[in-house]
């Protein structure tokens, strides 16, 4: 075990981790982020704020959610004990409602009455949806048009919810470029408008922040493992996109003898040149407001990444995550459509548990360093989302026509 | 002297308002491109904004969007938008700035970039999403190679936070007058002379305003108050149309025009 410990993870006051993270943003952007950066600072240290959030958690969202131990799968992946953190069985089906229950808090505490979001599998913008819709809010949540034909139902959940739909229709039609048209959006509204980022990327705040509303995760997750197993984890493995449920997993365990394992989406396999592995395959660049490791050409222009699954789709990650990897706290590795889609009917299959695809790329990394730990293994999954949005997609994926970026 | 001091010298001597031009550089390709910015020059531009095409421009409207999106599927990189000024530099001497986004500078290398750009015959550099508390990474270059660092000022800029910005720069301050993204508006925003009179009060550069301009017209109405009106994405629209000429020489009237109604 490599892990060091008490070195300083948090960043300076504008936002760098080490060399990653800042604000790299328009100027009329500056103001707004420097007062959401102060409310945030405020509010966190509020103990009614804290209450208030721990009850919404509890009696809105459903937690604690259960840390589940994997029987059947931990049998046939080494014989050790692999648990799963029940993410996909919050409210809305996955980890993004705790982070949008936090901001939609921070909105209201800053009077701003408009939420707005980019969405990539539609988890975040069907929890935004759903924040707007408790707390009264409007709410405009910006989707690439290929992610709303990947994630139709999560489409009709978001306008059932009373959100407006803004189809973008730019680059690959995914994640990266429903981010950029958001935040073109949010200079123009920002004024009135809170933006609800989804991932700890974009620029200082969010990242912090959007960790912090995700810890919950992982504070329940050491609470549950040695209340169960009466130690901690070897190993805590979830799936990085922009990095959000791995983030707030990790974040209890920075300090501890558990080995950090992020897994980035390896699309057609890190040769092909069609994956989203920011971390395993990018560069230090510049991408949607923060410093971090980047898919991008020579010229610095920025690359489309390729994932079966939306939510991972995404040419950047969170800049935490960037510094964790570069001081080796947490290891990063890829997984690919493939093996994520076979580990997706696996744990169905052997769990009754049909997981996000997201997620899928967690477990299908958890199975197989389970073999490689064997019997005396003891993992944690974060089962960061549920799969019924995924049903088509793997449908499709299976029947050859794969996502085809058009 | 930096060619932007000594621009807005003359132009001051000479009581007049700047008509700050920005083209995509490459766009539709880098001949053409050549040739438009030629045009801007010949029909009265003062200063010449080179856009360097970046994949994810998120302060632009579509109209620059596209034209970024043309220059890069033609094959446009940094390298080929310095060729561009230094093709400019054979016998034009109106201040280039250039106009873009951190990554491509960064992958490029800041100090590279800034040192090639004053060969070329650059005079700023304006880079879109670097605020003041990121600048401290490229300034140092700016400053080492002798390239200005033009900052943005917006309509969200509380006054402490323009005088802190502007207490470091050179060459002439950006003034944002709308809060949104780039792109020509049917009404161009009012309080701007306001906004400019409070600017003059914590610094003695000059200040350039843009966002939203298309017409002659509204070229007199904001430079009123102002030193120059920056004129984007009309122009890159004029250029598709073929009217580039004539809008150039609308703006130009309409400064003009200004210059002996509003006076200085």
């Amino acid at each position: 075990m490599s892990a060091e410990i008490n070195i300083p993870y948090e960043p300076d006051e504008n936002g760098h981790f080490g060399q990653f993270g800042g604000r790299y943003v328009a100027e009329t952007l500056m103001p707004i982020l420097i007062e959401v950066a102060r409310s945030y600072e405020e509010m966190h240290g509020d103990d009614a704020f804290q209450q208030e959030f721990r009850r919404l958690l509890e009696v809105y969202v459903g937690r604690p959610s259960p840390l589940y131990l994997a029987e059947r799968f931990s049998a046939a992946h080494g014989g050790g004990r692999i648990y799963f953190k029940r993410e996909d069985l919050n409210h809305t089906g996955a980890h993004k409602i705790n982070n949008t229950i936090g901001q939609a808090l921070l909105a209201r505490r800053m009077g701003k009455q408009r939420l707005m979001a980019e969405t990539g599998a539609g988890q975040h913008g069907v929890a935004t949806a759903t924040a707007a819709a408790l707390f009264g809010m409007e709410c405009d949540v910006y989707m690439g048009t290929e992610d709303m034909r990947r994630q139709a139902p999560n489409v009709q959940r978001m306008e059932m919810l009373g959100a407006r739909l803004v189809p973008v229709n730019s680059g690959t039609c995914t994640l990266k470029d429903a981010m950029s048209e958001a935040l073109r959006a949010w200079v123009s509204t920002c004024v009135d408008t809170f933006y609800v980022i989804g991932s700890v990327a974009g620029p200082h705040p969010y990242p912090v922040m959007v960790r912090d509303f995700q810890r919950v995760i992982g504070d329940e997750t050491r609470e549950q493992i040695l209340a169960s197993e009466g130690r901690l984890p070897d190993q805590i493995i979830a799936c990085v996109g922009g990095g959000s449920n791995a983030a707030g997993i990790f974040a209890a365990f920075l300090e501890d003898s558990v080995a950090l394992i992020g897994v980035e989406a390896a699309g057609h396999g890190i040769a092909s040149g069609e994956h989203a592995a920011s971390i395993g395959a990018g560069r230090v660049g510049i991408l949607h407001g923060t410093k971090s490791y980047v898919l991008q050409d020579d010229q610095g222009q920025i690359l489309n990444a390729h994932s079966v699954s939306a939510g991972l789709d995404y040419p950047g990650v969170g800049p935490q995550h960037a510094l964790w990897a570069e001081r080796g706290r947490a290891e990063y590795c890829g997984i690919t459509d493939e093996e994520a889609v076979a580990a997706f009917h696996e744990v169905t299959l052997l769990e009754g548990i049909i997981p996000a695809l997201e997620s899928a790329h967690a477990v299908a990394e958890a199975g197989k360093r389970g073999e490689q730990l064997g019997p005396e293994g003891l993992i944690v999954v974060n089962m960061s989302g549920r799969g019924d949005k995924d049903l088509d997609n793997v449908r499709d994926y299976e029947a050859g026509r794969d996502k085809g970026h058009a | 002297m930096n060619r932007l001091d000594s621009t807005f010298q003359r132009l001051k001597a000479e009581d007049r308002k700047g008509l700050i031009a920005f083209l995509m550089a490459g766009d539709p390709d880098l001949g053409a491109s050549e040739d438009h910015f030629r045009t801007v020059v010949e029909n009265g531009a003062d200063v010449l904004e080179l856009g360097i095409p970046f994949s994810d421009p998120t302060a632009d409207g579509p109209t620059i969007q596209a034209a970024g999106k043309r220059a890069l599927d033609a094959g446009m990189t940094i390298e080929k938008g310095l060729e561009l000024v230094r093709r400019l530099r054979r016998d034009i001497e109106t201040p280039i700035v250039l106009f873009g986004y951190s990554n491509p500078y960064f992958a490029y290398g800041y100090d590279n970039f800034c040192k090639h750009a004053v060969e070329a015959g650059a005079d700023g550099v304006l880079v879109v999403d670097i605020p003041a508390e990121e600048a401290d990474e490229f300034t140092p270059s700016c400053h080492a190679h002798g390239l200005h660092f033009v900052p943005l000022i917006a309509p969200t800029t509380p006054p402490d936070r323009a005088a802190r910005i502007l207490g470091h720069s050179n060459g002439f301050v950006y003034y944002i007058m709308v809060t949104g993204v780039t792109g020509a508006r049917a009404r161009v925003s009012h309080n701007v002379r306001e906004h400019v009179d409070r600017l003059r009060e914590c610094t003695p550069l000059p200040i350039g305003v843009g966002f939203g301009v298309s017409s002659g017209e509204q070229a007199r109405e904001v430079a009123e108050g102002a030193d120059a009106v920056v004129v984007g994405s009309a122009l890159v629209e004029a250029a598709t149309q073929g009217t580039l000429a004539e809008l150039t020489r609308e703006l130009r009237a309409g400064l003009d025009a200004g210059r002996s109604v509003g006076g200085g």
